[in-house]
């Protein structure tokens, strides 16, 4: 399986990802893209920009752990995440993730799941930047109850009464 | 061994890493965060809800009760939004 895992400042162009993860191979019958995006409002509030801090060398170690999950639990034929840190304006993708498989079943599936990791569990923090540009407008974005139960779907019963301990 | 602090954590303890050594007795990342609460006002108001701050040892999720012997970097951060 070919795994291209990046953490990056720059954009991303979900095109070019496809390519460089289909070219040159026929096995590949289905491939997924997810891209996650900034929006100009959080909580109804109008945003300037996002600021991600990331934790760079255990995110990438995260996402890995993650990837290596998915391949155990799909068919998978290829994994491509790419997750943006620094200022993300409104409108720019945060977050990119491309599954390759040779049907759309293991495809769909992989690439919520990593997602769904993604959220709750890679070392990323955002932070709002408020309109008008002043420092004191920095707000940390809470973590959302809904990610963590998205999360725990694809655990195993056992697992999750782990967890809520 | 170095800790390292993340978003809000960060803020709050006013550092972004450090070398600690601390006394025998802190076995547990839960003994860790106790300790670390009665270094100074910024680490109480960081650790104010131990509960909420999540934990790594060696770039890896870790819980309260995990033993931090051998450990070379800790790290302290809020629950994570990215994606």
């Amino acid at each position: 399986m070919s795994v291209t895992v990046r953490l990056q400042r720059e954009a991303f162009d979900a095109a070019n990802e496809i390519a460089a993860l289909t070219r040159s191979r026929t096995d590949i019958g289905a491939v997924v893209t997810f891209t996650g995006i900034c929006r100009a409002d959080e909580n109804g509030e109008p945003i300037a920009a996002l600021n991600l801090e990331h934790y760079p060398d255990m995110a990438e170690a995260e996402i890995g752990r993650h990837i290596e999950a998915a391949r155990q639990r799909w068919p998978l034929l290829g994994v491509t995440v790419i997750h943006r840190y620094g200022r993300i304006a409104p409108g720019e993708g945060i977050v990119l993730v491309v599954t390759a498989s040779t049907h759309r079943e293991a495809a769909f599936a992989a690439a919520e799941f990593l997602m769904d990791y993604l959220k709750t569990r890679a070392p990323f923090w955002k932070q709002v930047e408020k309109p008008g540009g002043k420092t004191g407008d920095k707000i940390w974005v809470e973590a959302r109850a809904s990610d963590d139960t998205a999360a725990e779907r694809w655990m195993p019963a056992a697992v999750k009464r782990e967890t809520a301990k | 061994m170095k800790v390292r602090y993340f978003a809000w954590v960060r803020e709050r303890v006013g550092k972004t890493e450090e070398d600690i050594d601390p006394p025998a007795g802190v076995a547990t990342i839960g003994d860790l965060v106790a300790w670390l609460r009665r270094q100074g006002e910024g680490y109480a108001y960081a650790f104010e809800n131990p509960n909420v701050v999540r934990s790594a040892i060696d770039k890896r999720h870790v819980r309260p009760d995990a033993r931090i012997a051998g450990a070379n970097e800790i790290a302290f951060f809020p629950p994570m939004t990215g994606g």
